[in-house]
């Protein structure tokens, strides 16, 4: 799977979050289309976003959310170089997090 | 020396509890009643606590009028109302209709979220903002040419 990407960097007085994640995101109710069968639900449930290690906010997603999530977010307060980390956590308990620093 | 009975049972029980605990934690961080829900009143109530938020225009949301492709629809909601606690995203018309819901967990977070989500038809997109104690909803309708949750 390949890496989750963040970008965040400080516009005016905010920090601008950006991010795409990696991941099929299947709702378990689309169709496999050459054996017709169900594709099983496979989708992010759990995004954590931390601000130097702490926890500023979080999202929980259904399959309804389209592939490879796109979230962008923004805060007040933060500074070049304090870490910002992502991480999410799915339907079959599997993980991915990434941590960056915040830019100007 | 335990015997091989005793241990297999004992190794069942700490299975057993193990998978309660794991299936309590993970209901109680994501909301599956909210989720599973097939309507927009019951995905609220599971959710929220109630089915019938205010409607305000202190929400704003951005979206395609026409989206020509309903696996990807960009949304953004953003908020001048005041404590924002949460940000909830509704496809109406979609089989599950709760689509994602966002924690503002620290005060410094700006009332602003921007993602992409499936539309399976043409329908409202609803935001509801949870301001303080009092809960709030806006919506705005997208054309959907092909729905995006189909195989």
């Amino acid at each position: 799977m390949s890496e989750m990407k963040i970008r965040a960097k400080i516009e005016g007085d905010e920090t601008v979050v950006k991010c795409l994640m990696t991941h099929p995101m299947e709702t378990g109710m689309r169709k496999d289309s050459k054996t017709g069968e169900l594709i099983p639900a496979h989708f992010i449930q759990e995004v954590i976003c931390k601000h130097k290690d702490r926890v500023v906010l979080k999202a929980s997603f259904s399959g309804g959310v389209s592939q490879n999530p796109y979230l962008s977010f923004k805060f007040k307060g933060g500074a070049a170089g304090d870490p910002l980390e992502i991480s999410w956590t799915d339907n079959k308990g599997e993980s991915q997090s990434a941590k960056v620093e915040i830019q100007t | 020396m335990i015997d091989p009975k005793r241990r297999a049972l004992i190794m069942s029980a700490l299975t057993g509890c193990a998978a309660w605990l794991g299936s309590r934690l993970a209901w109680a961080e994501w909301n599956a009643a909210a989720f599973h829900s097939k309507d927009v009143a019951s995905a609220l109530k599971g959710l929220l606590g109630t089915d019938s938020p205010e409607t305000s225009d202190r929400i704003q949301i951005k979206a395609p009028d026409i989206a020509e492709n309903g696996a990807v629809v960009p949304i953004t909601v953003e908020t001048d109302l005041p404590e924002v606690r949460s940000i909830s995203l509704i496809a109406a018309k979609n089989p599950n209709p709760l689509v994602a819901s966002f924690e503002f967990v620290d005060p410094k977070v700006t009332p602003f979220i921007s993602t992409r989500i499936k539309m399976a038809e043409t329908a409202d997109v609803i935001a509801v903002v949870q301001s303080g104690d009092k809960f709030y909803q806006n919506a705005r309708a997208v054309k959907v040419t092909i729905g995006g949750c189909g195989g």
